[in-house]
């Protein structure tokens, strides 16, 4: 038996860190327990074959906010955000776009689509902006409305009217709830430059870019950007996992790995402690899953302690995972038909266009993959030496619109399936194949089974408007306190949602404590 | 293969047994319950409502929702589902339920029948498959509707027994009030259950639709040695009222079926409170019930006898005569056993007490001209009428 805590934490990823280490910093005494033996989550590094270390599911992030890094004083922990890197839309002949963080080059991309691309993004910026509020607080409440969710609604409302001015404020409320394939096309001639950044307002969600919402996913995107440009996670002590670990141990916080939590003990409603897969019980005042809210409430709690229809609400979440990843351990640099050698260390998409992107996701809704998937591909090796052997590179390769549920079953077609996206690598860079060494690929049903989040979804849930803001992850559990009492959510599943922002960990701490901590 | 869609021609099924009912029938009153055409009335009022407490009344109980549970979770799942401690139900048992939604309010009521291990039979007074299946999730649990495939009759009346026994239904003497018994009418397999709506002794019987003949023949079959009457739904409602028995939907808006806020109810609102055990373990509504149990109570479903003998009907009830206007008749009933008017209001409480006095005033008609009428009403805790002998084992024998 373990020394009586505060609080208990379900999982040592990024947003179980980011709310121990608020909960230890206003002195609560923290236990985080993690089946892994390392923190990060999904962003804890994974190693294959003779040393080829990889970046974890998160190869590629925005910084955490300014009031996360100064609250837990991430810098002084060693945190430090990667080079800032561009994005190069790849084309098969070679000539490819570049898009920075105000520009969009090429030389096909016309000269008004050149213009409109800086314009385009300050816009949606700005949008992106206004609708802030909601994501550094909790979801207001629409009924019985506290004082809080009365002052988030009126920043949102000023920052919406007052911050965009009148003209922004109508072309916000029009583009809002539709889909990014419109406003694009609106927006744009240039099929690549439109397929690029339907990619990125797709890339993780089971939606195409003609999916209602999609502007709403790519707002959630540029909430990062607010934060800084994207860097690369590639592993040592700058990284944000690691300086959260810091911070969250420096604050009195214990992690404890290798330590899979089975069920959350429950006596009369109220949340008392957890089961260890081994057995051992572990009591605290609260306890605070990170878990996804599917596992969190029908596996750890139970069907059995919760109320039907809440129970039948959280069995009806929406969320597939549509992203699988694939590691490549590489014997050398590959080299990329017309991309310049200093690019290689950059984001590298294939979509190249809309159209593309949708018929891609077309596959994964008949739970079929698509033979010309929409891959985001980095070489975190190029930014950080120590990731492969001497001269050895690792690539790590997002593949979009892979189902959940292959037809036929991923057990027999996973080796088919790795060697049509290396083959379709290799139409872009014709060396490729013959460079490597070793391969993982991780399905959706793979990174369920590893990072125990269900159906495999980065988000652990999807980032849908009927699962967004007070409606997520269901109604009843949207404020972090959730139907059992002292049971809170600080996970991804919560409001507002995935992405490597500790958002949902922070608000939740915050709301802990307002609610009086463990008292 | 070409299925013949033919249900349309007909508006309402007929029940196992309406060959015999309709051909009983004198009043040809009809009312459809659940989809089938039943009788209100079949002969007489009064010789229906008298043979129930005197002799024997029959009545078609199925169209009565039926639903078969079973499943490694079947406790488990109805555990979670109702308000009760189902915890000492064994098979061969029954018990009285309710069920609420998250926010404690009664969704309905019903029977609970143990029939085996992990084998349980629902019955409800509203349609609920979609809320058993709603609740069924993350329970390894199989729901079935079986409305259509059971035929039922309950068989009630002091000389139920007696009659039961005659028709050829042997060991019926250790039944117990709430006891199953699986047994014999001559050759036809019945289930029998110590169980009513009557609030007298009482039987239903349950068995396979295609012997459903055969069975109302057996018991009807010793009709000249017993007072055996086939019952409407009409003096149904007198006894049930009499028995203090309430009926979701009618006296009280059910959770489902309440558009307005606070317009449903919650256990304690409409005299159920004791089917709610807080201290069970969890069940849905139960955190909502908690919370809701630190506030005084509303309103209350109250059990009156209304002064004099002029028929009541619809009436509202104030706290004194030409006074403030504090609840609802909700349902009615002229007792002829007990010679007096009977009813359940709707009453709003005070500080959660009911107000000293009540009176109702109504309209009644005298020689078809018009009346206004106020009448005291005294509440009771107590059903109104239960005979002793409806719990008596082995009853009493004719």
């Amino acid at each position: 038996m373990t020394e009586r805590s505060d609080a208990i934490i379900i999982g040592a990823g990024h947003n179980g860190l980011v709310c121990a280490a608020y909960l230890a910093r206003a002195g609560m005494n923290v236990l985080v327990l993690e089946s892994a033996d390392s923190a990060g989550g999904m962003c804890a590094p994974r190693t294959i074959g003779d040393g080829y270390q990889f970046p974890g599911l998160a190869h590629a992030a925005y910084p955490v906010s300014a009031a996360i890094r100064r609250d837990l004083k991430l810098d002084r922990f060693g945190y430090e955000p990667g080079k800032a890197i561009d994005t190069v839309a790849l084309a098969a002949d070679g000539r490819h776009l570049t898009i920075a963080a105000d520009t969009a080059s090429g030389d096909r991309l016309s000269e008004p689509d050149e213009k409109a691309y800086p314009e385009f993004r300050a816009t949606y910026l700005a949008f992106a902006k206004a609708i802030r509020p909601l994501f550094d607080n909790k979801p207001p409440r629409l009924r019985d409305m506290a004082i809080a969710d009365k002052a988030t609604l009126a920043k949102l409302g000023w920052n919406i009217r007052m911050g965009l001015g009148r003209e922004a404020m109508y072309e916000f409320l029009r583009v809002a709830a539709v889909n990014i394939y419109d406003v694009l096309n609106e927006t744009f001639d240039d099929d690549h430059l439109k397929g690029a950044i339907a990619a990125d307002a797709v890339m993780g969600s089971a939606m195409g870019p003609r999916t209602p919402g999609t502007v709403l996913t790519w707002l959630q995107r540029l909430q990062g950007e607010l934060n800084g440009p994207m860097s690369l996670q590639s592993g040592g002590k700058s990284q944000l996992v690691h300086a959260l670990t810091q911070s969250a141990e420096d604050a009195g916080a214990t992690i404890q790995f290798n330590s899979h939590v089975e069920k959350i003990l429950i006596d009369n409603g109220t949340a008392i402690g957890v089961e260890l897969s081994n057995g051992e019980l572990v009591k605290a005042g609260i306890v605070i899953s990170n878990a996804d809210p599917r596992s969190t409430f029908t596996s750890l709690v139970g069907a059995p302690q919760l109320d039907a229809m809440f129970a039948n609400r959280v069995a009806q979440i929406r969320g597939s995972g549509v992203v699988a990843k694939l590691h490549l351990a590489l014997s050398g640099k590959p080299e990329f038909t017309g991309l310049a050698e200093s690019q290689l260390s950059d984001r590298l998409l294939i979509a190249p266009s809309m159209r593309y992107v949708e018929q891609a996701f077309n596959h994964s809704k008949y739970n079929e993959y698509s033979d010309n998937p929409v891959l985001e591909i980095t070489l975190p090796s190029l930014h950080n030496s120590a990731l492969a052997p001497e001269g050895h590179q690792v690539m790590s390769v997002n593949i979009a619109f892979v189902p959940y549920d292959l037809e036929g079953g991923w057990q027999e077609q996973k080796t088919t399936f790795a060697n049509k996206v290396i083959s379709q690598l290799g139409q872009y860079s014709p060396n490729l194949k013959s460079l490597i060494v070793d391969h993982e690929l991780l399905t959706p049903r793979d990174i369920e089974d590893q990072f125990h989040a269900v159906r495999g979804h980065w988000h652990h849930g999807e980032l849908s408007i009927h699962q967004s803001f007070m409606m997520r992850p269901v109604h009843g559990a949207a404020q972090y306190d959730t139907p059992v009492d002292r049971l809170f959510l600080c996970g991804a599943g919560s409001h507002p949602g995935g992405g490597l922002t500790g958002l949902p960990g922070r608000n939740a701490a915050k709301r802990i404590l307002d609610l009086g901590g463990a008292k | 293969m070409t299925i013949e869609h033919t249900h349309f021609r007909q508006s309402l099924q007929r029940t196992p047994f309406h060959d015999r009912i309709v051909a009983m029938s004198t009043t040809e009153e009809w009312m459809a319950w659940n989809t089938y055409k039943v009788a209100r009335i079949v002969d007489k009022l009064s010789t229906e409502y008298f043979a129930v407490r005197s002799g024997c009344a029959v009545m078609d109980l199925t169209p009565m929702e039926k639903y078969r549970i079973s499943g490694k979770d079947a406790h488990a799942y109805l555990d979670r589902l109702v308000t009760r401690d189902i915890s000492k139900l064994r098979p061969g048992r029954v018990t009285y339920i309710i069920w609420c939604n998250d926010e404690g309010k009664v969704i309905d009521d019903g029977t609970l029948f143990q029939l085996g291990d992990s084998d349980y039979r629902l019955c409800s007074q509203h349609h609920q498959l979609d809320w058993l299946l709603m609740s069924a999730a993350g329970f390894d649990v199989n729901i079935e509707t079986e409305t259509h495939d059971v035929a039922a009759l309950a068989v009630q009346g002091p000389t139920s027994y007696s009659v039961l026994t005659a028709a050829g239904i042997n060991d019926l003497e250790d039944l117990k009030p709430f006891d199953i018994a699986k047994l014999q009418c001559g050759d036809i397999p019945v289930t029998v259950s110590r169980t009513g709506y009557t609030g007298d002794l009482g039987y239903e019987l349950w068995t396979d639709p295609e012997r459903a003949l055969q069975l109302w023949d057996a018991v009807f079959g010793v009709r000249g040695r017993y007072d055996i009457q086939a019952m409407g739904l009409s003096a149904l409602e007198m006894v049930r009222i009499e028995a203090g028995f309430v009926m979701p939907g009618f006296d009280f808006n059910t959770a489902e079926s309440a558009v307005r806020k606070g317009y449903d109810r919650s256990p304690y609102e409409v005299g159920l409170g004791w089917v709610v055990d807080l201290d069970k373990g969890h069940f849905t509504g139960r955190k909502a019930l908690v919370a809701g149990k630190s506030q005084p109570l509303k309103r209350q479903l109250t059990k009156l006898v209304v002064e004099g003998n002029k028929p009541v009907g619809q009436a509202f009830i104030y706290n004194r005569k030409g006074g403030k206007l504090v609840g609802e008749i909700k349902c009615t009933t002229w007792s002829p056993i007990l010679k007096a008017n009977l009813a359940l209001a709707d009453i709003d409480l005070v500080n959660g007490e009911l107000p000293a006095n009540l009176w109702a005033k109504f309209d009644y008609q005298r020689e078809l001209k018009w009346r206004t009428a106020w009448a005291e009403c005294h509440a009771q805790s107590e059903p109104f009428y239960m005979p002793e002998h409806r719990s008596a084992t082995p009853p009493e024998r004719f």
